[in-house]
């Protein structure tokens, strides 16, 4: 399992677009994945609780991701929610 | 048959006469309650249901993306996105196994519970994602009840949609070819509805409270999207008269449209410039359609307002770059800030005064705070490597003001240089003329600047001495008075004869009672809202520029507001 916390820089933050690319990105992985903010933790595969985080601009955020492919998820997570393109 | 008159909100101009399409109501289906149910049954006919609404979706978008483009179909990925989302999903399959209710009960306690948190949230753009909801589950719902959803898309007359509000997936389906008019109950002018009508150019009005209790399937309908009305089963002789109202607005708006991409003209070959005044980048698009030239007076006030702190450099930067940009080219002129008077910044934490108008603020407080104001400079001078970007100060008293504002310009210019950061080495700069000693001392003023812009509001409440807002000093508040014309020319005067150019950004520039005089005074650029910009093109193409400006120096001479608008109301007739 990993952790890892992050301060998210998207400019909408996790709303509209961003939050259903996000997890389009987040289904994409085998690994179960989760995002918490301010003590609340949602499935990062469901957009309802993706989106009921609201998730601003400068927000830190927790990311928890635990199965098979754990390493490459997080990388790949991690770098959308700070704005720079994967890949 | 009685008519029957219905006020809403105007949400899309225009007039229709059509037959009503009432839109059906599933809210309250009579199967949805707790009964003996097959745990399996259920939850399988909740799949199915989801499976034939994501194939709905499917092709929902697809027609959305052929008819109406890339952006107004990601509402249904959006949507697509809900229906596979596992939570969802989990959650009712857990309601139906742990209360025993069918999938109908399970999916109306689940959508609801989703929809109170959404509602809850302090965001508005959350709170609209309830409707998305709601969509869903109507969509869900119909499946499982084996209900067509299907009618909209199988008009075959021309129809006023009648409904209590328009989800994104009702309006996809309907076949734009029938569909006339809307009326609805709920919604206001950022409403779905809303919209979508101005986006098919059709009449619509919405917040109507009770219009689907009113139109039954097949009544004639008025919708009158220009006073925000709804006329249900109207007699012969309204008919009549909203015939003749539509044809009078399409006439206008006809001749209105020729206007979008010409120049401002002249009869006579003078040209000049109608830019838009705009509060914040969204404000752009407007601006655009009504053929904006420029934007004459960009308000940099919103990147301040409404936060508890002062906005960075770089987010000012893009801010501007985003307008620069998509204006290609054209003009924009961006006020430094302009706060102080009726604009307050709370985590400012500035004094109290008892003259607020005639105290600290717009270029007052920036001279006296350097690095907030070098900070918005540094931000304007880097955007105006994009485009045509020009500074303009506001509030200016005494020459001294402007040389220190261009100190501290060269002094960020220096800076930028330096760095190396691009910028536009030529960018012009100006100042508003908003106060009598400004106007008075035009002359020297505009040795020290590439421009003026009256700003008029102001300027008429400092030069008669009357705030307009009390009620019992606004009738001095006097737009055409001698006073203030004649003010105007001597702006007008001195900077012509320097070879510089003076705009107006005021409300007065959009006032088609005197933008003949202002046009006739040598009045360069009219800044206004975007609503008039068209208006006020058709009306300068029509005008003698040579005898406007004689008539103007006539006006001048006359003795009062009441006048002077006497001998333009004379003059514009013959």
């Amino acid at each position: 399992m990993l952790e890892k916390e992050i301060v998210v820089d998207l400019e909408s933050g996790l709303h509209a677009r961003p939050a259903a690319e996000f997890v389009k990105i987040a289904s994409s992985f085998e690994s179960e994945i989760t995002l918490a903010k301010n003590g609340k933790s949602v499935n990062a595969k469901s957009i309802m609780g993706v989106m009921s985080l609201g998730v601003s601009k400068g927000d830190q955020v927790d990311l928890i991701v635990d199965g098979s492919d754990e390493n490459e998820a997080i990388t790949t997570i991690e770098n959308f929610l700070i704005g720079r393109k994967s890949n | 048959m009685s008519s029957n008159v219905l006020r809403g909100v105007s949400a899309s101009k225009g007039i229709v006469i059509a037959k009503a399409f009432v839109q059906e109501n599933l809210t309250d289906s009579p199967d949805s309650g707790s009964r003996d149910v097959v745990l399996e049954q259920e939850i399988s006919r909740f799949l199915n249901a989801i499976e034939r609404s994501l194939e709905d979706l499917d092709r929902i978008h697809d027609k959305t993306k052929k008819e109406l483009g890339e952006e107004k179909a990601q509402i249904f990925e959006a949507h697509m996105l809900i229906l596979k989302d596992p939570e969802f999903m989990n959650a009712v399959k857990e309601k139906i196994d742990s209360e025993s209710v069918n999938a109908e009960a399970a999916l109306d306690q689940v959508s609801d519970e989703y929809v109170s948190l959404f509602k809850s949230m302090d965001n508005e753009y959350m709170q609209e994602r309830a409707a998305d909801i709601r969509d869903i589950q109507k969509r869900l719902k119909a499946h499982l009840l084996g209900v067509s959803l299907q009618e909209y898309s199988e008009l075959k007359e021309p129809v006023i949609i009648v409904a209590h509000d328009l989800t994104p997936s009702d309006t996809a389906q309907l076949d734009k070819k029938y569909v006339k008019g809307f009326a609805t109950d709920a919604g206001g002018t950022t409403s779905h509805t809303a919209i979508l009508a101005r986006a098919m150019e059709i009449p619509a009005v919405v917040g109507l409270v009770n219009v689907t209790e009113n139109v039954k399937n097949g009544d004639i309908v008025i919708v009158d999207g220009l006073d925000g009305e709804v006329i249900i089963n109207p007699s012969d002789e309204d008919i009549t008269r909203y015939e003749e109202k539509r044809n009078e607005y399409l006439r206008e708006q006809a001749t209105l449209k020729k206007f979008v991409n010409s120049t401002t003209e002249t009869v006579d070959g003078r040209k000049v410039e109608i830019a838009a005044n705009i509060g914040m980048p969204d404000d752009l698009p407007k601006a655009l359609q009504n053929g904006a030239e420029g934007v004459g007076l960009f308000r940099s006030e919103f990147l301040y307002l409404n936060r508890n702190d002062l906005p960075d450099e770089d987010e000012q930067f893009l801010a501007y770059k985003k307008v620069v940009e998509a204006m290609e080219g054209k003009p924009v002129i961006i006020r430094t800030l302009d706060i102080g008077g009726d604009k307050e910044l709370p985590y400012l934490n500035l004094p109290r005064e008892l003259n607020p108008f005639l105290g600290y603020r717009a270029i007052r407080y920036c001279l006296d705070q350097q690095e907030v104001f070098k900070t918005q400079l540094r931000a304007i001078l880097r955007a105006s490597n994009y485009g045509s970007v020009k500074i303009m100060y506001p509030m200016i008293s005494t020459v001294t003001e402007v040389r220190q504002a261009n100190e501290l310009l060269n002094d960020v210019k220096e800076e930028l240089l330096q760095k190396e950061i691009p910028f536009d080495h030529e960018v012009e700069v100006g100042i508003m003329i908003e106060t009598p000693a400004s106007a008075v001392t035009a002359d020297i003023l505009i040795k020290e600047v590439d421009f003026f812009s009256i700003g008029t509001n102001d300027l008429i409440q400092y030069t008669m001495a009357a705030d307009r807002m009390n009620d019992k000093v606004s009738y001095l508040y006097q737009p055409y008075h001698p006073a203030i014309l004649r003010l105007i020319k001597m702006v007008i005067d001195a900077a012509h004869q320097e070879g510089k150019w003076v705009g107006m950004c005021g409300e007065m520039a959009g006032d088609i009672t005197v933008v003949p005089i202002l046009l006739g005074l040598g009045l360069d650029e009219f800044s206004m809202n975007a609503s008039s910009i068209l208006p006020v093109r058709q009306l300068i193409s029509k005008i003698n520029y040579e005898k406007m400006n004689k008539l103007a120096l006539e006006a001048l001479m006359l003795e009062s507001q009441d006048k002077i608008v006497e001998f333009i109301k004379k003059e514009s007739e013959t």
